[in-house]
């Protein structure tokens, strides 16, 4: 617990995409509760997928910087924006979360 | 002429004897009417225990994973410190603040044990302020072991549900530790004093069943309240998430199917719960009924309810028992061993051996794991302890009969060694199962565990840790399994064990070449490489999603503690 001082954090990671996602209905998958954290993907103009991270456990930029990386490289998608709304859910529930929802993207 | 015997020198052989009859003349005289054959009144329990106590003894307080010898406990905590001290205690586990409080008094001084979960702590504390000296901490069987050869007991203060007027004691389900404590007791010149939550005359009423029998039993006092016991075992599948169910499915799939395991012990918590609850969803699609896990040493997990009524399970012997579940096993008693009364006969000592020598595989959790797979549940400021875990978790190294799952085991672990390491014999399955991160994102793989830190500042002989890594065969998280029984070298275990760390600091350092490598050649395996989608890992796999669908599934004869009800 003395890792995490309170107040939120916000991260924000941008990578070049490479598979056009196109034009689909926003999707949002999980809920914000203890330990979990919901994820919202939108199209957005240009190439890049952009991820937007607000977390109520402080300090863990090192850890989420490489759960998004690794979820760019299963999905590299472009014209997308990802916001996520976490409350110290883990990274293997980031990752699930993170993939439930881009299994939902229909054009 | 005769060469005379060394043992003619000795005058007495028989001085046990002698000890004993002078503690019961004592007790007599003391207690007067208030003892009634082997009957004490309830308020006079404490002449009772500084009669038959001298100091320097060594006791057994009945202390059980489960059931407490609470009012006993109390008792021993009032006794006159002046008339008895210095008592060498040597029970199993330390759950009450009262096992405790006669270290502080001056009753009681040396301290042989197997866990204290909830008072570690404390316990710590007392030995750093060195008003506890610690002989050992064993495991269970361990433990046991020594009450035979070098920690037997003269006073054993013990707890069953009934005694009637012989002295027949009745434990109900939770039998735990008491056949071992008592018959160690017994049979060397000890005292056995037993609380019971009620006295019946055997003219109106008598015992359901007799568990210790009266000629082992010296003093029965009947408790005021019923004796304490803990529910340890009762885990609500409403707290049982994704990720636990993503790990259920790669056990079953990736381990118990791939070795067939039919005989096995879970550990306590809901990643092994999980397991328990998709055998007969998952497990039923995969169509390994009647393959996998057929027979069981465990306590009565309500969450293997399901499993049981879709026909699962051949048969479960317990440890001990579990509140709650009384009826539902009196009406399953061909699954669960029962006396002729219909009630649960548990035996934490049967089990333990049970677990150790007629299981193949072991399952359990842990709060730390080393890059040599070294796991542990110490902590620092608290010294605990790892009750049954390092018997279940260990490789039994006596055992002689085989079964396909132990010898593919052993086959993987021997191909191509030399000499004595690649003589062919099996080898238990010890599972390790846990997700990367813990709660407020402990990491549980780490460089260093605490464990050695700990042995600095208590100064032990050895650092406390639960399971070895030689006896690891399989370490499962959320990113996948890792074979270690296909290893080769110390490198290619750490890079397996890193290989499914996650985004731990230790997960996040591995070598991505050789952890490729080491998938390629089947030492790790992802979801994937096991045809597991990650995103089908939902909590609708759960065979019951709540307590209550626990009780339905019972048809209602299983009865949660009312903390467990919130419906």
């Amino acid at each position: 617990m003395k890792d995490i001082a309170p107040g939120l954090e916000t991260l924000e990671y941008v990578f070049p995409g490479e598979r056009p996602a196109g034009d689909f209905a926003p999707v949002l998958a999980g809920v914000v509760g203890s330990g979990n954290l919901e994820v919202l993907v939108e199209p957005a103009p240009g190439s890049d997928c952009s991820i937007r991270i607000e977390t109520s456990a402080r300090g863990f930029g090192g850890i989420w910087e490489a759960v998004v990386r690794d979820f760019h490289a299963r999905h590299p998608l472009a014209g997308v924006r990802v916001s996520i709304n976490d409350m110290g859910a883990t990274p293997a529930v980031v990752s699930l979360r993170l993939d439930q929802a881009v299994s939902e993207l229909t054009p | 002429m005769p060469i005379p015997f060394a043992s003619m020198d000795r005058m007495n052989w028989n001085t046990k004897a002698i000890d004993r009859a002078d503690r019961l003349a004592r007790a007599r005289h003391a207690l007067g009417r208030r003892l009634l054959g082997k009957q004490v009144a309830t308020d006079a329990v404490g002449a009772l225990l500084e009669a038959t106590l001298q100091p320097g003894d060594r006791v057994c307080l009945e202390g059980n994973n489960q059931k407490q010898a609470d009012f006993l406990a109390r008792a021993l905590v009032q006794v006159d410190p002046q008339r008895v001290h210095d008592l060498h205690m040597v029970q199993s586990v330390l759950a009450l603040p009262e096992h405790l409080d006669i270290f502080e008094n001056g009753v009681a001084r040396r301290l042989d044990f197997s866990f204290s979960g909830p008072q570690g702590a404390r316990l710590a504390k007392l030995v750093s302020a060195k008003r506890i000296e610690i002989g050992a901490i064993h495991t269970y069987l361990e433990l046991f072991a020594r009450y035979f050869v070098d920690l037997t007991p003269k006073v054993a203060l013990v707890a069953a549900q009934a005694a009637d007027a012989e002295g027949n004691l009745y434990t109900g389900p939770n039998t735990e530790d008491t056949p071992a404590i008592v018959e160690a007791t017994a049979f060397s010149g000890g005292i056995v004093i037993a609380q019971v939550n009620e006295l019946v005359d055997a003219g109106t009423t008598s015992l359901p069943r007799i568990d210790v029998p009266a000629g082992w039993v010296d003093f029965v006092v009947r408790a005021p309240k019923p004796n304490v016991i803990e529910p340890l075992f009762t885990r609500d599948p409403a707290q049982i998430g994704e990720v636990q169910v993503l790990m259920a499915m790669m056990a079953i799939q990736g381990i118990y199917a791939e070795y067939g395991v039919q005989r096995l012990n879970h550990g306590i918590g809901f990643d092994t719960a999980a397991i328990e609850l998709l055998l007969p969803t998952y497990g039923e699609s995969l169509g390994l009924k009647g393959k996998i896990c057929r027979h069981w040493a465990l306590n009565p997990h309500p969450a293997l309810i399901p499993a049981i009524e879709a026909g699962w399970v051949e048969s479960v012997h317990s440890f001990g028992s579990e509140l709650g579940m009384e009826d539902y096993i009196r009406a399953r008693s061909d699954v669960f061993f029962t006396g002729a009364d219909g009630s649960l006969r548990s035996n934490r000592a049967f089990c333990q051996a049970a677990g150790h020598y007629a299981c193949d595989l072991f399952i359990g959790s842990t709060l730390q794991m080393d890059l040599d797979g070294n796991s542990s549940t110490a902590t620092l400021g608290r010294i605990t302890g790892f009750g049954g875990a390092p018997n279940m978790g260990a490789d039994a190294r006596g055992r002689r009969h085989a079964s396909a799952a132990w010898l593919k085991a052993g086959q993987q672990a021997r191909t191509g060694r030399g000499g004595a390491a690649g003589t062919p014999r099996g080898q238990k399955l010890v599972v390790q199962m846990v997700e990367t991160f813990r709660e407020h994102m402990q990491p549980a793989f780490v460089e260093r565990l605490d464990a050695w830190t700990l042995q600095e500042q208590a100064g032990m002989d050895l650092p406390p840790i639960m399971i070895y890594g030689d006896d690891v065969t399989h370490v499962l998280t959320e990113e996948g399994i890792a074979n270690l029984l296909l290893c080769r070298s110390d490198a290619e275990r750490e890079q397996a064990i890193r290989g499914v760390a996650g985004y731990t600091a230790v997960g996040l350092a591995r070598d991505r070449r050789m952890v490729e490598n080491l998938r390629d050649r089947g030492i790790i395996r992802r979801p994937q490489d096991m045809g597991i989608d990650p995103r089908d890992a939902t909590r609708n796999l759960l065979a019951a999603r709540s307590m209550r669908d626990l009780v339905r599934a019972s048809h209602g004869l299983y009865a949660p503690p009312k903390r467990f009800r919130h419906w």
